[in-house]
Parts: structure tokens; sequence; C-alpha cells
């Protein structure tokens, strides 16, 4: 049982994470682009962030940094969800602080055993 | 755990005609030579997504097409690519595409792949022809994806499965805790894929002194020894993420003696690993759980008219609000009811009026919930009238104002195909072609204005063009030639114009594609008038002509006006009454085949009884003592006779089809504050019972 962020621009990928996360039991908190995300996670401290990249006011990559920027979220997990075609966006999320990525598309099952990498 | 992807369809599609909406607009307000970064990323961004969603909900068909208009959105963002007319027609054609491509999906039928495989081959020639440089952007979906291969220990033999196991050396960069990544929750999945069969050997002697240590760097290295035959991959997947931020070597353990278990490689083991590896079984798995989702559709069809509505959090806090104050005056009014006595009337008066004022701002809120911006309507007509101009050949601006006007979800949705059609007939008829509008002193472009507009409790729309008004002379010629009129009727400037919306007319001197078929206007009026609506329209020889509509913000609430007729009380659409009159003495005449006809202000009414129509039980009045209201439907005027006028009132219409039958000439019912039920007045199908549809009667058809 963890507290996970969820963010990204399109609300039929957030929805199927957020069903995904809660029902394996994880309390989930839903963002649509960056600036919203990072708002959320300025109030309270999450166990993992899971983020899309290209979002419109601030991207994946964005947010990834500025989290970094927070002394709560130093060690925080957060993971990129990207697609296959963007091999050097892995490359930029790293430099900016992300842990890892998720390779779009994913399927709900793949969701939960990768989370399973940075929880707990 | 197994989660029914379906579920999320159509959060999808929506969100896809959005995007896709959001990448047309984007498209034409480029200026492609200076390309805003903010309006291509809003661009690729919404192809991104669409490609993103459809990959995981299993629409392939759509993923291969988007991918490549991906690609070439990528290479415009990126500046490595030049956008020029052609290829902007082939993005413009590529949303319709994929829009085509989703209502297919949408409604379970299987895509109609035909254009989508010529664009794409389009899009590959487009890809193709470019320098090397850029050239693996186009197909890096093929080569990533297994990341392994960046792995610098990749020797022959590691697809096949470490033997007796694994040794690996695992020496972090001091600040890898800083990725989020922890070395401890890398052994705790080691241990899973092991089974537990692991050793961890932990090494310290990079760790500083206290003094010098930083507390949030990491200074241990770890070796792991890995006593099962696993699969590499699974090794490999541990250490995915930390790759650029440790060191490590991972090497199939051989030699070795195993005290427990020697794990002999079985064949069946042996297989399984390099079936995983390779890329080509990893591109089979998906496509299999991709083609099991996609049969899903047809079980549901659904319609495309969205069924949700998105409503702005504003709006929900409201209407919230509104409920509490609802709450407060309800428990206020039930206190007082407790021990009441006559001292208190006035405290009950005041609470009574508190709560009706809470019950219309409650309703208020209630319709905006169904309000959005007419915009939604609005966008689609830059891409319109740049496609129609270009068939046109004619050079057309398109000026849109009060795109954030509201409107009722419903009226909006049947809005949109008059309002085409009126656009497409302002360029094909009104609009001159470039060089008549210089012979004419004009600017080479014309300009067509589109504005919505909030008036006294309806929406206007204007459509309004600087071409070369409505031609008087080519209308009354065609309209004798269709028998619409006879030679020599004499007709003012406005019922000229009004015969533009008879059935059956049109001026087109050839018949185009864009309009002039001769279903236009008539239809027009007919589905604004369904809606409660008016349209007019003005015209100014050689300045242009403009054509207004106005409609109610919603179809669930009327501005009504009360009548009686004997016992009975009627409603009249607000909207449609021009006035109401009492006879005394006016010029009444009697013209064959209609009844009575009202000389009012040279113009003949014709004269319906409320009471004959409706077959009402009634001792009616004499006409000189009765009331007549004056209505006007489809440009006609008709005078209905009733008792007498009642009250205004805004009225909840209820249909009287779900609930009873339809009944002709009645447009539905409501329930008044006394309970009783009162019927609204359909006019036009009021006017059609009572046999009116004489047209433009002018006093040289009464004469003769």
């Amino acid at each position: 049982m963890a507290k996970i962020l969820a963010v990204d621009d399109s609300a039929s990928m957030r929805q199927m994470v957020t069903f995904t996360l809660k029902g394996a039991g994880h309390e989930v908190l839903e963002a649509s682009d960056g600036v919203q995300a990072l708002g959320i996670a300025k109030t309270q401290p999450m166990d993992l962030v899971l983020s899309d990249v290209n979002m419109p006011n601030m991207d994946g990559i964005e947010l990834c940094r500025n989290l970094r920027q927070l002394p709560s979220y130093k060690f925080t997990p957060i993971l990129m969800l990207t697609t296959e075609s963007a091999g050097d966006k892995k490359t930029e999320g790293k430099a900016a602080g992300a842990t890892g990525w998720i390779v779009k598309p994913f399927n709900p099952d793949q969701l939960l055993t990768t989370i399973k990498k940075v929880l707990g | 755990m197994s989660v029914d992807l379906s579920q999320f369809h159509q959060v999808f599609f929506e969100e896809s005609y959005e995007g896709l909406d959001a990448m047309e607009n984007g498209l034409l307000n480029m200026d492609m030579d200076d390309i805003d970064s903010e309006v291509i990323n809003t661009i690729f961004r919404s192809a991104h997504s669409i490609k993103g969603g459809a990959g995981t909900f299993g629409f392939n068909q759509i993923t291969g097409f988007t991918h490549v208009v991906e690609t070439v959105l990528d290479e415009i963002r990126g500046g490595d690519r030049k956008m020029d007319q052609s290829l902007l027609d082939i993005l413009l054609a590529s949303v319709d595409c994929l829009r085509g491509l989703l209502q297919d999906l949408q409604s379970g039928d299987e895509p109609e792949m035909d254009t989508a495989n010529e664009l794409k081959a389009k899009f590959e020639a487009i890809l193709s022809g470019q320098t090397e440089g850029s050239a693996p952007s186009s197909n890096g979906a093929s080569d990533s994806g297994n990341s392994q291969s960046g792995n610098e220990d990749q020797n022959g033999s590691t697809p096949d499965g470490g033997g007796e196991g694994w040794f690996i050396r695992f020496i972090p960069e001091p600040q890898l805790l800083q990725s989020g990544n922890e070395p401890v929750r890398m052994f705790r999945q080691l241990e899973e894929v092991s089974e537990g069969k692991m050793d961890v050997k932990v090494f310290h002697d990079k760790m500083p002194t206290l003094s010098a240590m930083n507390p949030e760097h990491c200074y241990l290295s770890w070796e792991i020894t890995i006593k099962k035959n696993v699969d590499r991959a699974q090794i490999d997947e541990v250490f995915e993420w930390v790759i650029d931020d440790a060191e490590v070597h991972i090497e199939p353990l051989v030699g070795t003696t195993l005290t427990e278990e020697p794990a002999p490689a079985s064949p069946a083991e042996v297989e399984k690993p390099s079936d995983l590896v390779t890329s080509a079984a990893k591109e089979k798995v998906p496509e299999k759980a991709d083609t099991k989702a996609a049969k899903k559709p047809p079980s549901s069809p659904q319609t495309q008219e969205s069924s949700s509505i998105r409503v702005s959090i504003d709006k929900v806090d409201s209407l919230i609000n509104m409920v509490g104050e609802l709450v407060i005056t309800q428990s206020m009014l039930g206190q007082l009811g407790q021990n009441f006595d006559i001292s208190r009337i006035q405290r009950l008066q005041e609470g009574l009026a508190q709560l009706e004022h809470n019950t219309r701002e409650l309703q208020e809120s209630v319709m905006k919930i169904r309000m959005m911006p007419i915009s939604f309507v609005f966008s689609r007509f830059p891409r319109l009238v740049r496609d129609t101009s270009r068939i046109l050949n004619k050079k057309i601006e398109l000026v849109m104002s009060g795109e954030s006007t509201e409107l009722d979800k419903t009226v909006m949705e049947k809005i949109g195909d008059p309002l085409v059609h009126l656009i497409r007939n302002s360029m094909d008829h009104g609009i001159e072609t470039p060089d008549k509008r210089v012979a004419n002193g004009k600017s080479e472009t014309g300009t067509v204005k589109l504005t919505a507009y909030h008036q006294s409790g309806n929406i206007v729309i204007e459509i309004k063009d600087d071409g070369a008004g409505l031609n008087k002379e080519k209308i009354l010629s065609k309209a004798i030639e269709n028998g619409l009129i006879t030679e020599d009727q004499t007709l003012t400037d406005e019922q000229v114009h009004d015969l533009i919306f008879q059935p059956g007319f049109s001026t087109a001197d050839q018949v185009s594609d864009l309009s002039g078929r001769g279903v236009g206007m008539d239809v027009v009026r007919r589905n604004i008038s369904a809606l409660n609506g008016t349209v007019e329209v003005e015209s100014f020889p050689g300045k242009g002509s403009s054509f207004i509509i106005r409609l109610p913000l919603t179809l669930a609430i009327l501005d009504g006006q009360l009548v009686s007729v004997g016992d009975q009380t009627f409603i009249f659409p607000l909207v449609s009454i021009v006035e109401s009159i009492q006879l005394e003495g006016r010029d009444l005449n009697n013209v064959g085949g209609y009844s009575d006809v009202l000389l009012l202000r040279d113009e003949y009414v014709p004269i319906i009884p409320l009471s004959g129509t409706f077959n009402l039980n009634v001792e009616s009045k004499t006409l000189e003592e009765s009331i007549i209201v004056v209505v006007e439907t489809e440009g006609e005027k008709i005078g209905v006779v009733v008792d007498e006028l009642m009250g205004q009132q805004q009225v909840v219409i209820k249909s009287l089809e779900e609930n009873y039958k339809r009944i002709e000439g009645i447009s539905g019912a409501t329930i008044l504050g006394d309970g009783t039920v009162a019927l609204i007045i359909d006019i036009s199908g009021l006017a059609k019972m009572a046999g009116v549809s004489i047209k433009h009667l002018d006093a040289s058809t009464i004469a003769a």
C-alpha cells in the first residue's frame, strides 16, 4: 500500500493507471500536467511518482528536475512513462533525476510488475 | 490482476477527438515560415497521446498510422524538416483520416484502412526522402525497447542463460541514490528472481571518514552470486535503470562447484529465455493481447454523439454552494413550522422568498452545467473555410468572435449543420471571386465574420460576409421559374430575401458540391425552428449580407406567455410572439379559401381560432372580445385567437411524447404553480393544422 502520484495529460491513460493501482490497493492522486503535479507534491510526500513525458505547461522531464529540488523528493522513486520511439527521452529523464521508466504501451500487469521494483 | 481495458475506451475516444481538434486547429493557425514552438508542441503532443492511448487500449491500426504522423511532426518540431503547403495538406488529411478510424472503432466496425494506408505511404515516402542523419528516428521503434543492448558485456553466450548461475559485480556511482534507485530494492528483486539462491558480498573500502562523508552518497559496492540458472534478461532488467549510474558486470557462473542443486540446463528452460529476448517475440506478445481487446468493442456499439460532458470545477462548486444555502433555508422554514402562529407570518414570507431565490439560483446553476462554449462548434469552421475557399478559388478570411459564449449542449449539437450550410453559402454565393472584388474596388480577400453573443436570454449567432449581397433580380427570376411567385407580384426586399428559405429554391448557377443542391436554406430554417429559434437575413447590395440566428439558450426551459381559452391554459413560446392585439373594429377580411384575415399594417395575417383548431368545447367569445396573439413562424405571421392573456413565466418543458403521445400542434407540456398541466403550442404545427400555408399575401393578391 503506497501513495502514488499519477501524472498524465491523457485522461484515459490516467484512468487506466489509477484504476490499476487502486485495484492493487494503492492510494493514488492524479495530476494532468507537471505544474499541477508539482503543486500536489509540495503539499504532501509520495512514495512514488509516475509521470508521462509529453505534457502541456510542464513536461515530465521538467517535473522530474523540479521534484528533485524538493527536500522530501530527493530519493523518491520517479518513473517516466515513455514511448519506445523516444529513446533519447530516457537519457534525458535520467539526467533530470528519474529513477526509471515504463515503456508505453503497457498493460496493467506490466505496470504493477514495474512499480514493484521501486516500492517497499 | 486482470483489468478490463474496454472501460476506458469511451474516455480515450473523447480525448482523441479533442486531440484531433487541437491538431487541426494548430495546423490551420500555423505560420509555416515561423512555427511557434507552443503550437507545434501541442500538435505533436496530441498525436503522441493518441498513439500512446491507442497502443495501450489495443487499437493497432491507429498506433501504426499515428506513428508515422508523429515521426514527421517530431522532425518538424525539432527543426529537421520544413513545413510546407503539401505537408500541411497531408497532415490535415491525416487528422480527418484518424477521426474516421476512431469513429469506426467507436461504433464497433472494422476500420476502413485504405485512406490511412495511402497517407501512411505518403508519409513514408517523405521520411525516406531525407538525409541520413535524421533517418534513425523514423525507425526508432524497432531498435529500441530492448534496452539491454546497451549493456557493455554483451557476448554471444549471454542470451542462452547463465548455465549454472551468474556472478554480478555492482559498483554504483556515489550519487546513485539521488535518482531514487535503491540497491536494497534491487537485491530484493534479485532474490525473488533467484528464489533466494543468492549470496551478496558488500565492499566498504571506498567509505570515507565520518567527517568527509556525504550522507546522501552511496560508498558501498557489491558482489552478488546467483546460484540458479535464471534468464539473463531478468537480471538485466533489475539493473536496467542504473546502467548509467553504476558499473555493472554480469558474468555467467561456470566451473564453480555448487553444492546445492547443480541446476543442469534443461532443454525446455534454455529455449524459453532465448524466446523472450528476441525482439520478434517481444512484438508478438502485445499483438496477441491487442487483437483480443480490439474484438471487444463490437459487443457494445456506441453512438458517436458523446453522452458525457465535462463540467468545470467552478460550476460544480457553485452548485454545491447553492444546495448548501437551500438546506439552510429548508431548516429555517422547518423550524418556523414547528410552532407556528400567525404573528410569525412575516418571517414565513421572508423564508419563502428566500426559498424562491435559492431555487431560481439553483435552477440557473444546474442549467449552466449543460452549457458549453460555442467554440466547440466554431472550431471546425477555420478548416471548412480554408478547404472551401481553395475549392472555390477565392480568398476568404474567417473572423470569429464570441467563441466563449455559452450554449446548451443539445442546442449546440443541432446548430452545427445549419451553420456549416450558412457559412458555405456565404462563401459560395456571397463572396465574389478575387478579380471581381478588385474590379469592384474591394480588397482581394473576402471576409466572413462569425459572431456569437447573448442577448436577452437568447444566443445570437451572426454570419456576415462582405460579398455582393443577395442578388434580388436573380432571386426573383429563379422564384418565378420555380413557380414560387408569379411575374406580376411585387415584393418588398424583406419578402424577396425570404424567398431563399423556400423549399426547392436555389440560385447557384452551377450545382456545385458545396451548396446549391436546392436542399439548403429551407432545411436550415426548419432545423432552427425546431430549436425554437429564428433566422433572419439582411442584405446590402455590393456590401454583403448577414444571416442572424437567434436561439434559446436551452431546450429544457422556455420563456412562455400563458393564455387561456375557456378553462384551459396554453403556453406560447415568447420568442415567437410578435404582438398581441384586441380587434376593436379593425379590418377583418374574408378571403377566398381562408376563413378570416386581419389587415395589420399593410400585411394580411390569417387568423386561427385556438378553440376551433383543438376542438375545445368552450363557449367562444366573439372575435371582437377576444385577443389575437400574432406569432411568426417560418417567416409567416399568424393571428391566434385566445380568450385572455395571462402572465409570462419560465416553464420547464416536459415531453408529451414520452409521457402520453405526440399531438399535432403541441410541442410539450408543463406543470404550472397550481399543479395543473398546461400545453405548449407548437406554432408551425398549429399553422399546418389550421391549413394556413399562404405565402406572402399582399394587397394585390387579396384584391385579385
